[in-house]
């Protein structure tokens, strides 16, 4: 029970306090003060009182689309263990329900702005689909790597008793595969050099273009969604490289707490010190990060599953 | 000043003709006269058309810059509203908005205009004036309209693109939202007012515009500034320069989301505006300028702290410009990216850092010298790749030779008046025309200004450097990516307000 208390706490309250952290780690890069890093918080927590206004071009899949790529993610966020080996749901093949969960998530995003009828969120979408689609692989040849060392397509085994703490060859495998994850992380989340987060330039954004048209509640899920999703493919990068199986609860949770912001700053660092990337290289980026995990994967047959 | 063929005049940029010696010529011969100068290496400057005499005819002027030789021709036709004359166009795409200029403002008909599009005024849908948006048909072709009203704190303008995919197959720009009625304004306000009328053509370039306004009044008014004021102007005009130079570096590195280059040229660029807010009194020069002189010098305790913020701020510049040129994912978005080949930038008469980035020579400050630019020169910054790393890296050649200028010029300020007496400059030359073309920061201004018989200014004429180049900005998106026009765009840093006056 008290695992489970502190997974929703967690999930629930802890995500946006990485966006605040990104942003924190920019600004001391570029030599700014920066906004505070409970300013993600404090946004919410204004949308929230917000009304909202609709256009009379879209229906009730726009206004479904928040609220279904809300719960989406939250359920994904279910099935991640967090800071203990097991989470609230967890089933055998869970790792592909979560990927595809989250597909689930996108696949509202996408609709709820192709439904506004603007050619921005319509580009926005059909960008969001392509790099979707090339995220996909990579995302699956690492959890085939966590389902395969762990013969298991459940979170709860792979995260379980298993300890990757030998530096050997198929250390070197999930040091790989933390970098393709790491590629994935940056493109799913719309984070530089995939999209810039923080552009207002409408014919530039993946992510941000589809969510022009919504405001107050609805934009509040959005972001917080965002959030969470951030912070579940966090989660699963620090789970990858500095596994807790066999910790104890606190032990696991200064980990997964630490860990994940360490991931906010590598990001922050990462958007501090390069361009984004020229919109017809994002595909090789992510095929790169796919090649990346598979010969991760082709070397962890090879040396044989430990 | 000579008559160097039949019904043209040479002058050097900040002279005067004197109408008398300049008789219209046919419209048939005008268009000649215009031609022959054009294809001998002639550059369109401005074509202005005014009321002059006290029917309702139109006075055309013809001003072509012969930069190699520092001189400017000028010719001259007279035409009723409805008349005209076989378009330039055709054979000199560079004249295409002025033609489109002459039709809208003035009823004039450029015979064989290949599309006489509105300029500035599609909103009063004349029957002329019409406006359909070109289109593309096609599988796969969709359209993206974008503006006026624009996402960032910017000026309005409507893009509309052609896309197949994600590539811009045409780009059509359509401009006229900030029509203030500059031109009116400055023949027909206040005298006292014109100056800063003229400072507002474009916010940006308040002491450009304020320095073509001041030669163009005192060339009518045969007045000349003293040596102090001329380096003073001189100063301004390069820290206006630097300031905006370096605020669109940093918002090329912005826009490509490079964040340490974004932010400390964004500082810098304040620096630069505090210069000339402790030179005039205001962060973008306005009030520094007046006809006849300037309104405050730098007097010799202020110059060490000038020299030594310069030296400072230079030292800043450097590493961060190193940064942003040093960046292989930055390189990645500047390099081919909206390039302007140099034969468009020619056809077109691009001018300013567009045009030198596509290696087309031209700068007013070499090949037009006036004031301070008479003595001291500074030499010409070039690329050749017409991208927008080439268009980025003239403005950081640019900026660098500017300061060497600025500390120069401050270390040697001459002692002495810095204008001559107010009055001086209220009565005008009868029946002449004055031209003056300053290289401002974003290319080359023009102002032409022409006054009856009795000595009334009855028009004048502004081109700023939007006005040629906005053309440029549609070309440099042809087969690019529709996600780099906002890259393109900046690289340009085109003004709305100084195109549409």
């Amino acid at each position: 029970m008290l695992d489970i208390a502190i997974h929703l706490l967690v999930l629930f309250i802890y995500p946006p306090l990485l966006l605040g952290f990104i942003a924190k780690t920019k600004a001391a890069v570029a030599g700014r003060s920066g906004p505070p890093v409970l300013q993600p918080y404090y946004d919410l927590a204004k949308l929230l009182r917000k009304g909202a206004v609709y256009s009379r071009t879209t229906t009730w899949l726009f206004r479904a689309g928040p609220i279904a790529s809300l719960a989406a993610v939250i359920s994904a966020g279910l099935l991640l263990p967090l800071a203990s080996s097991t989470a609230p749901l967890g089933f055998a093949g869970d790792v592909i329900a979560f990927a595809y969960v989250l597909a689930v998530a996108r696949f509202f995003t996408m609709a709820a702005a192709l439904d506004v009828g603007s050619s921005f969120e319509a580009m926005g979408a059909s960008r969001e689909a392509t790099f979707g689609a090339l995220a996909e692989p990579a995302l699956f040849v690492v959890l085939a790597i966590l389902a395969v060392s762990a013969r298991s397509v459940g979170f709860s085994d792979i995260f379980g008793a298993h300890q990757f703490f030998s530096w050997d060859a198929t250390y070197a495998v999930f040091i790989v595969s933390a970098i393709a994850l790491f590629a994935v992380l940056l493109a799913e989340n719309s984070r530089v050099p995939v999209d810039d987060p923080a552009t207002h330039l409408e014919l530039t954004m993946i992510h941000e273009v589809m969510v022009l048209d919504h405001g107050g509640v609805d934009l509040a899920f959005i972001l917080y969604g965002a959030a969470m999703k951030l912070f579940l493919f966090a989660t699963l990068l620090v789970r990858l490289v500095f596994p807790m199986g066999g910790r104890g609860l606190g032990e696991s949770l200064l980990i997964l707490l630490g860990g994940t912001l360490t991931v906010a700053i590598a990001i922050g660092v990462v958007e501090s010190v390069m361009a984004r990337f020229r919109l017809v290289r994002v595909p090789q980026f992510l095929i790169g990060a796919f090649v990346l995990a598979a010969v991760g994967l082709a070397v962890l047959f090879h040396r044989g599953i430990p | 000043m000579s008559a160097a063929s039949r019904g043209t005049v040479r002058v050097r940029n900040g002279g005067v003709v004197a109408l008398g010696a300049l008789p219209p010529l046919e419209p048939d011969e005008f268009r000649a006269v215009c031609g022959v100068a054009l294809t001998a290496g002639g550059r369109l400057v401005a074509l202005p058309a005014f009321a002059l005499g006290t029917d309702d005819g139109r006075d055309v002027f013809a001003v072509i810059a012969n930069d190699d030789e520092s001189e400017l021709t000028v010719t001259r036709t007279r035409l009723a509203r409805g008349a005209g004359f076989d378009a330039l166009t055709p054979e000199f795409p560079e004249a295409q908005a002025f033609e489109r200029e002459l039709f809208e403002d003035h009823g004039i008909i450029p015979v064989g205009h290949p599309w006489l599009k509105p300029l500035r005024q599609a909103h009063l849908k004349t029957d002329a004036a019409q406006h359909t948006f070109f289109s593309v048909d096609g599988d796969g072709i969709h359209e993206v309209a974008v503006g006026p009203v624009h996402a960032g704190v910017i000026e309005p303008g409507h893009f509309r693109f052609q896309c197949a995919g994600e590539d811009v197959l045409h780009l059509e720009i359509h401009l006229g939202y900030q029509h203030r009625g500059a031109e009116r304004l400055l023949v027909l306000g206040s005298p006292a007012r014109r100056i800063a009328v003229a400072e507002s053509i474009a916010g940006d370039t308040a002491v450009g515009h304020a320095l073509a306004y001041a030669h163009v009044i005192e060339s009518l008014a045969g007045v000349r500034p003293p040596l102090a004021a001329q380096t003073i102007r001189g100063l301004a005009l390069e820290l206006e320069r630097v300031a905006n130079h370096v605020g669109d570096l940093g918002a090329l590195a912005n826009d490509v989301a490079f964040l340490p280059a974004a932010a400390w040229f964004g500082r810098l660029r304040g620096e630069f505006l505090n210069l000339l807010m402790a030179l005039s009194g205001n962060r973008y020069g306005r009030g520094l300028v007046v006809t006849g002189g300037v309104r405050f010098g730098l007097p010799s305790d202020m110059r060490q702290a000038f020299t030594a913020k310069l030296a400072e701020t230079e030292a800043d510049l450097r590493a961060t410009a190193e940064t942003l040129f040093s960046s292989p994912s930055v390189s990645s978005r500047f390099e081919q990216t909206g390039v302007v080949s140099d034969a468009t930038a020619e056809d077109l008469g691009l001018v300013g850092v567009v045009a030198r980035a596509s290696h087309v020579a031209r700068d007013a400050r070499r090949d037009h010298p006036i004031g301070i630019y008479r003595f001291v020169h500074i030499p010409l910054a070039l690329a050749e790749t017409g991208d927008v790393m080439a268009r980025a890296v003239v403005r950081w050649i640019e900026v660098q030779r500017s300061l060497t200028f600025l500390r120069e010029q401050i270390a040697e300020l001459a002692e002495g008046p810095l204008r001559t007496p107010s009055t001086a400059a209220d009565s005008f030359a009868p029946d002449s025309l004055a031209v003056a073309l300053i290289e401002g920061w974003r290319g080359e201004i023009a102002h032409v200004a022409a006054t009856n018989g009795s000595g009334d200014l009855r028009g004048y004429k502004v081109v700023d450097p939007s006005f040629h180049n906005w053309f440029g900005l549609a070309m440099a998106l042809r087969d690019n990516a529709i996600s780099d026009f906002p890259l393109c765009n900046k690289s340009f840093n085109l003004s709305y307000a100084g195109h549409d006056l």
